[in-house]
């Protein structure tokens, strides 16, 4: 059968299982936006901006656990992809992103909107294509899904030249794709993971750690199996945040500069940290060379760049997260583990005494503290809405007070930290989840980066419910000026701001707000409750802090305190 | 932790990109390179890079991962510490007034080197054997002017067992 290479492109769509795409069009594609209109099988979202299609993908892609995909033009709609595809990069969010270019015969000639995104994505993608022959198609974009989908996920880009996407070729299904320069290592080697029973079956004051790694590959039910069998407590980083139930009683909060005081003390004080799907961010060692100082460090990973990049590490073991805890669990259930909640004791104690000592708090006040607005949220969710959040104060203070349950339900720029990233997230969730209530908790400068996609919640009946924290400022570089540059506000207070419920309004969607914290409940009610597209504007009091927080460099011990 | 040079022979796709792949990720991630070859092998598929890098354990080790992960590198290999063979050549253009152009032919002959191009006031040499042998060259070469100097970088390849 001859297909042209637009169509191709839509069979190998469906080969793949790909449901829905987020996207924008433009001249470069317009003949696969002409071959969508017939194709049935494939819902096309059209976004308002190219961000918010990379974004909208990946929302998509950790809300389910599919590979993501968006499709744009060629030049500025490539170059709009950019900070998308590079959140995703950092993350590790399996992800395609189809654009357009200029015909082959053209490319060099800086052609109208001719843009080199190969060249320019090479360093935030896993792998990208720049596809020259129809006859190449089919195949490239089997091989694009293959990588973006297996070991490490990540975003893999296709270049589609015009004349590509216009040729026909003889189309066959490409079978399954072999690289030889690709095999990712699954299974884990069987020595280390017994060194790793050792390990704890000496520890006295083990905690594990836990990453993203572990949402990936859906191993949040061994890594609990572990957890609870061997009363071992669990932290983790903010991508990790849902692979262990957040209302554990094993669970210590998440590590790090704005770690709960609990979690930063046990991992200075630990004798055994096992780390699963992490790779040791500056954002959640603090000063590495004081990094659970006393420890033994078992590190699982898929991926071997990941492993003694920053820390060194006494057991590495390279494989899949899920597969390694199931083999771990398989292996301590073999063993004896006598008097162990004996030896538990004093550890799983020590680490009560700093929770009661030095809980997460705030104080409340006339206005509305912004911890209170999740807190009630959390409490009207019962914990099981899908949170997106923006990147800011905002982010930390979800992280902290809305305990997640389950992968896929705290989705967050977390490595690239792009503001604007909340709300085109939760629009891709909700297409990915559309039973579930999905919240972005937001910033008043966050929200405004990609606002313009309420224009898309709404067209496509996406009831997502925005919660901003307005405290008028950049709030989480506020804070740093607070702290650390004499409280000299550079450029971080919005000295106009537009009114968020007539904005909403104005896109079709529903406006409230809250000016007091008795309104904080009725109003997350009412918006909870309506099935369209919310805005909640909460004005919130505009210099309260993320505690607790480790100054940049330092020690995670050192914590500024409330 | 000490830097050590890295001798790398890399087996890479013979791909449009796949180079600027591989500078973008030294570049990128701030490793070192201090000389680069690169060419087909006997597999017109296949290029071989031979790299000289720099770098404490830990770096060189990430390197290895890094290079690794690239989805068009098929293998890196390490060949610090082991048995291997290794050429550099360099085309040396010096000065080489009368009375200098036979001390000059005789240091050239000393190290097996070749005049590949004569002119009034100079000779260009061709100078062949490892990054050792060529710095001692061009020492000597020094007090009569080196105009220019085109160095290729090292290739090497594993000793085979006898
Ligand atoms: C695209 C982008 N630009 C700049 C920054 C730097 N930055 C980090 S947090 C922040 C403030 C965010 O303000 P807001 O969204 O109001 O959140 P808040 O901290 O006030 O909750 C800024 C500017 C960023 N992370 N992303
Ligand atoms: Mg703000």
């Amino acid at each position: 059968m001859k297909l042209k290479g637009a169509d191709i492109l839509l069979k190998m769509l469906q080969e793949e299982g790909v449901d829905t795409v987020f996207g924008y069009p433009g001249g470069a594609v317009i003949d696969i936006y002409d071959a969508l209109m017939e194709e049935k099988s494939i819902n096309h979202v059209l976004v308002r901006h190219e961000q918010g299609a990379a974004h909208a993908a990946d929302g998509y892609a950790r809300a389910t656990g599919k590979v993501g995909v968006c499709l744009v033009t060629s030049g500025p709609g490539a170059t709009n992809t950019v900070t998308g595809i590079a959140s995703a990069y950092m993350d590790s969010i399996p992800m395609v992103i189809f654009t357009g270019q200029v015909p082959t015969a053209l490319i060099g000639n800086d052609a109208f909107q001719e843009v080199d995104i190969v060249g320019i994505t090479r360093p935030c993608t896993k792998h990208n294509y720049l596809v020259k022959d129809v006859r190449n198609l089919a195949r490239t974009i089997k091989e694009a899904f293959h990588i973006a989908r297996s070991g490490r996920p990540g975003p893999v880009l296709v270049d589609l030249p015009k004349d590509v996407i216009t040729a026909a070729t003889q189309f066959n299904v490409p079978g399954e794709v072999k690289l030889k320069t690709y095999n990712p290592t699954y299974k884990p080697n069987i020595k280390q993971l017994n060194k790793v029973v050792d390990l704890i079956a000496k520890a006295q004051k083990p905690v594990i750690f836990s990453g993203g790694g572990v949402s990936l590959c859906q191993g949040h039910r061994e890594l609990t199996e572990l957890a609870r069998k061997l009363q071992i407590p669990v932290t983790s980083t903010l991508m990790g945040l849902g692979g262990f139930p957040g209302t554990d009683p094993l669970w210590l909060g998440m590590l790090g500069m704005h770690g709960t005081f609990r979690a930063n003390m046990a991992v200075s004080e630990c004798d055994l940290l096992i780390s699963v799907g992490v790779r040791f961010d500056d954002r959640v060692t603090g000063k590495v060379d004081e990094f659970a100082p006393n420890a033994k460090i078992v590190q699982i990973d898929i991926d071997p760049t990941s492993i003694q990049k920053n820390v060194p590490v006494h057991v590495p073991v390279v494989g899949d997260c899920k597969i390694s805890l199931a083999e771990i669990n398989t292996l301590v259930d073999k063993k004896q583990w006598e008097e162990l909640e004996e030896t538990r004791k004093p550890w799983l104690a020590q680490i009560d005494e700093w929770k009661q000592t030095t809980p997460l708090a705030y104080q409340q006040a006339e206005v509305i503290k912004p911890q209170y607005v999740i807190e009630t949220l959390y409490d009207l969710t019962g914990g099981d809405a899908i949170i997106a959040t923006e990147v800011g104060q905002n982010q930390m203070w979800a992280a902290q007070y809305y305990h997640v349950k389950e992968p896929g339900h705290f989705i967050t720029s977390g490595g690239l930290g792009a503001m604007g990233f909340g709300l085109p997230a939760a629009i891709g969730a909700q297409v990915g989840a559309p039973g579930t209530t999905v919240v972005d908790i937001a910033g008043d400068g966050s929200i405004q980066m990609n606002i313009q996609e309420l224009a898309t919640a709404v067209q496509y009946n996406l009831p997502v419910k925005v919660v901003i924290l307005n405290n008028g400022f950049l709030g989480m570089v506020r804070q740093w000026q607070e702290l650390f540059y004499k409280r000299r506000y550079s450029s971080t207070q919005f000295v106009h701001a537009p009114d968020f419920v007539k904005l909403a309004e104005a896109y079709g969607a529903v406006g409230l707000r809250a000016k007091t914290p008795d309104e904080v409940a009725s109003v997350l009610r009412q918006g909870l409750e309506c099935n369209r597209p919310v805005v909640m504007d909460f004005v919130v009091e505009p210099e309260e802090s993320v505690y607790p927080m480790v100054p940049a460099g330092a020690p995670i011990k050192k914590m500024l305190l409330v | 932790m000490s830097e050590k040079k890295h001798l790398l022979s890399i087996l890479v796709d013979n791909e449009p990109g796949v180079l600027s792949r591989i500078t973008g990720l030294f570049s990128g991630r701030g490793y070192n390179i201090e000389s680069l070859s690169v060419a087909e092998t006997v597999d017109p598929g296949i290029s071989r890079i031979t790299m000289v890098t720099k770098g404490s354990p830990m770096i060189i080790e990430q390197i290895q991962k890094q290079l690794n992960k690239l989805i068009n590198v098929l293998k890196v290999i390490d060949l610090t510490g082991t048995q291997y063979v290794q050429r550099e050549m360099a085309l040396v253009k010096v000065n080489a007034r009368a009375d200098h152009r036979a001390e000059i032919l005789r240091i050239t002959d000393i190290f097996r080197g070749q005049v590949v191009d004569v002119g009034m006031e100079h000779f260009t040499l061709k100078i062949e054997g490892d990054a050792e042998k060529i710095e001692a060259v061009l020492n000597l070469l020094k007090p009569f002017g080196i105009r220019e100097i085109a160095r290729t970088g090292c290739v090497a390849l594993p000793r085979e067992n006898r």
